[in-house]
């Protein structure tokens, strides 16, 4: 169902119109709010009313996550205080946080694409929905919640973890849709396996997934899993939290709510804007955030733009899931690599459970990097020379998708950490 | 005669083995013969026990992979060379052999070779006709 059709299926014409117009108004009401805006915009000489086109945009500078830092707390919000009826940060784990104000018309916004984005996996208010996203200063809790709400659907704010709880809610209340983020999906998985409950006969409608990177074969592993179908959420604390964009029905890219937020794509190191269809880091603006309106966002997310009419309907642009991220690229022995693309090859291997951590180590001039694998009894074999087979073959898929020779490790199943939010794949022990 | 053998993954982590023994050992079980095959990477403990489905359960309840294959068990002749002609009897029909682990049972002080050869049916075929003593599971968990 689509839940916006105005919105969501507009004409290209008519949302340029649109984008236009809300594209001035952000950049008055931050030029007029927001200090830090007004000094940058006055440094570059530029005023608002020097935004006549979309195009017009690249003239206005980029806001960092630094930025943000810089104005933390209260410094980014464009409303006076009292105005704002809740805040939440991003996780500060490098530093302080990020912080983002939202007034009621802000939480009207989230509610609303939300929604919209429920909706594309299929979500109605005759739907359960567990929420296993955790409720707090961290967006995906709530995101989810407004959203599901917004529908009608009956909502199970259970959060992350009580993972056996999780299991005998499931059961009892009879949910219909999930949302966890994909690491403790399979963390789910196996301990709905453990306790020899069938998922056929759980009856899950679909999967909604989201805050992590994920890579399609890490779909199909969920899918198996869980007998549904699993759908791709999007979103970042700064500009609003899931929400940006969300994956519909053809399972091929995320429309993102260009009403709401203004999608570009940039070369990360020239700053160039890179034209439809090329890889690069996602930037984004607001265009109706009261709050914290934020100008071109570095997200740091890798992605790329498709445009065209969706068999979905929706003519929404699409980008592709994110398949990193411009600061876990490791550059081993100068090459650029994504734990997306290990994770991708493991998971051409059936019997290996996805579970792994890369480390990165540099012992002589050179670096090393293990892949350590969970083996699986599937996997294991009496023989010596077919463990040492398997491993090779591990090792095979690694090189040809990052062209480096990596060490594999099979260790014992269930003695590399688990999640209950977002998974440490990466170990870099080089002193850089 | 096929006696059953659990093959335990382990990685190649200091104590993975002791964890294992330790295992058996709290849960009360027996444990007949054990060998261990490693490479730099991992190990693959094997044993023989007289319970050997229940041995796997409580060793997969302690998260260790566990699976059970089959190995000939062979009393040794009582005399040198005893191993020699077992394993030519092995060679002279064809039948490779992927490994094999010897032990000793005290009470009769009498030496028996666990044998895996790829084929296991003709390799007790084979063992039988010639005159090698093959031992019966019974015989192997009652010692
Ligand atoms: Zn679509």
């Amino acid at each position: 169902m689509i839940w916006n059709k105005e919105a969501e299926c507009m004409s290209d014409h008519d949302r340029e119109i649109l984008q236009l117009k809300r594209l001035k108004e952000v950049v008055k009401n931050a030029y007029e709010n927001v200090p830090y805006y007004r000094k940058r915009l006055d440094g570059m000489n530029i005023k608002p009313d020097d935004i006549n086109t979309l195009k017009d945009i690249e003239k206005l500078p980029f806001t960092t996550k630094d930025d943000l830092r810089d104005s933390y707390p209260f410094e980014m919000f464009a409303v006076p205080r009292k105005e704002i009826v809740e805040v939440h940060t991003s996780s500060g784990t490098t530093g302080k946080p990020t912080v983002s104000g939202y007034t009621r018309g802000d939480i009207e916004i989230w509610s609303e694409v939300m929604a919209r984005g429920l909706s594309m996996a299929g979500v109605t208010d005759d739907d359960i929905i567990q929420n296993t996203h955790g409720y707090g200063l961290f967006t995906g809790g709530f995101g989810v919640h407004y959203g599901a709400q917004k529908i009608g659907a009956t909502v199970i704010p259970i959060s992350t973890g009580q993972t056996k709880r999780q299991i005998e809610i499931m059961q009892d209340f009879g949910t219909t849709v999930v949302i966890f983020t994909p690491s403790y999906g399979l963390y789910l998985a196996e301990e709905l396996e453990e306790e020899g409950i069938n998922t056929k006969e759980l009856n899950f409608k679909a999967i909604g997934f989201g805050a992590e990177m994920w890579t399609e074969e890490m779909r199909q592993k969920i899918e198996k899993r869980f007998n549904a179908p699993a759908y791709n959420i999007y979103g970042l604390t700064e500009i609003i939290g899931p929400g940006v964009g969300l994956e519909c029905s053809e399972q091929d890219g995320l429309h993102i709510f260009e009403d709401h937020f203004y999608p570009e794509i940039i070369d990360s190191e020239t700053l160039e804007i890179l034209p439809e269809g090329e890889k690069g880091e996602l930037v984004l603006t607001t265009l109706t955030r009261e709050g914290t309106p934020l100008i071109r966002f570095r997200t740091k997310d890798i992605t790329k733009l498709k445009r065209g009419e969706c068999g979905c309907g929706r003519n929404l642009v699409k980008m592709d899931s994110i398949t990193g991220r411009t600061d876990d690229m490791m550059k081993i022995r100068g090459v650029s690599v994504f734990p997306s693309q290990i994770e991708k090859a493991l998971l051409r291997i059936d019997e290996l459970e996805p579970h792994y951590q890369i480390i990165v180590t540099r012992p002589h001039l050179m670096d090393e990097v293990e892949v350590r694998v969970e083996a699986s009894e599937d996997l294991f074999s009496d023989e010596i020379k077919e463990l040492v087979g398997i491993k090779r073959k591990i090792e095979n898929y690694i090189h040809s998708e990052i062209g480096l020779r990596v060490k594999v490790t099979l260790v014992e199943p269930k003695t590399l950490p688990r999640s209950e939010g977002k998974a440490v794949r990466v170990i870099d022990k080089r002193e850089l | 005669m096929k006696i059953k053998q659990l093959s335990i993954f382990l990685e190649n982590r200091k104590g993975r083995m002791k964890k294992a023994l330790d295992v058996l050992e709290n849960g009360g079980m027996n444990i007949r013969a054990l060998s261990i095959a490693d490479t730099s990477d991992f190990g693959i403990l094997r044993l023989i026990v007289p319970e050997p489905d229940k041995t796997k359960k409580l060793l997969e309840d302690n998260s260790f992979i566990v699976k059970i294959g089959e190995v000939i068990a062979v009393r040794m002749p009582d005399k040198p060379g005893g191993l020699g002609v077992i394993l030519g009897i092995l060679d002279e029909n064809n039948i490779n052999l992927e490994y094999l682990y010897a032990f000793v049972e005290e009470k009769d002080e009498m030496a028996i070779v666990l044998l895996h050869p790829e084929n296991i049916e003709a390799g007790i075929r084979a063992l039988e006709s010639d005159g090698a003593k093959v031992v019966s599971a019974e015989e192997i968990y009652g010692l």
